[in-house]
């Protein structure tokens, strides 16, 4: 969405990305408690929220810019609203603090290279898909 | 109950998130996306905090899932070093994801010390 540093944000679009990201964190908070971890181990909800999550905005990104640039709440309610209420960096950093030592390890570098192999492979295989 | 108190923070987080890198955005002319940094050690230090504490099951609900989680995001960060990566800001995404994820882990961990001298 192209911002105009000088104007005020519409509501529509505050309430855009309010509403989604209650839809958001509800999702997560929901795969938290359907997936929970111990506090010393793996944090696998919060991952998976997080990679997928960094898919889902690739293919997200792509097709808003190529299909739907006229509109105008979509990029706020599914990007920065649904896809942002939905991960969590500052769960991410905390789960590493609480984990076991080599655990913490493992979980820092599999989120950060898996999230972003994933809004990669999202935005890749979108345009490849369109492209044909 | 429970997921009313999360819908509520996140209600207020999400649209701060997106005020704060707004207003960010708006002073500073890099290509480095501080707005989103901004966001993202700011909550860590306040889920920090709250761990530390800890805080009643209603105030986790509100403050750190729905608030701290819709405050801060993997997604915006992910896509923010691709874009660097593609504009050939190798270097710079390398700084913002290996900073943010450092910057993040260091004000969870300052949230945790306050908080347990708070105590």
């Amino acid at each position: 969405m192209p911002q105009d540093p000088a104007s005020r944000p519409p509501l529509p679009v505050l309430a855009a990305i309010s509403a989604g990201g209650v839809l958001g964190a509800l999702s997560r908070y929901g795969i938290g408690v359907a997936w929970p971890h111990d506090p010393r181990g793996f944090g696998w909800s919060t991952w998976i929220v997080n990679v997928s999550g960094c898919l889902l905005i690739g293919i997200l990104m792509v097709l808003v810019t190529r299909l739907r640039p006229e509109q105008r709440l979509v990029r706020p309610f599914w990007g920065v609203g649904v896809l942002g209420g939905y991960t969590t960096f500052s769960t991410a950093s905390v789960d590493v603090l609480r984990a076991a030592p080599g655990t913490a390890l493992l979980y820092l570098g599999v989120t950060l290279i898996g999230a972003l192999l994933a809004v990669w492979a999202g935005t890749a295989a979108t345009e490849a898909v369109l492209r044909r | 109950m429970t997921m009313l108190l999360v819908a509520l923070g996140a209600a207020i987080g999400a649209p701060l998130r997106y005020l704060t890198d707004r207003a960010i955005q708006a002073r500073q002319t890099s290509t480095f996306p501080w707005g989103t940094f901004t966001v993202n050690v700011a909550g860590s230090l306040l889920l920090g905090y709250l761990i530390g504490l800890p805080v009643a099951a209603w105030l986790s609900a509100l403050l750190g899932t729905g608030f701290c989680g819709a405050l801060t995001t993997y997604s915006t960060f992910s896509y923010e070093t691709l874009r660097l990566v593609l504009q050939g800001e190798r270097v710079l995404a390398a700084a913002y994801a290996i900073g943010s994820v450092l910057a993040g882990l260091g004000a969870a961990y300052a949230g945790l010390l306050l908080a347990q001298t708070a105590n």
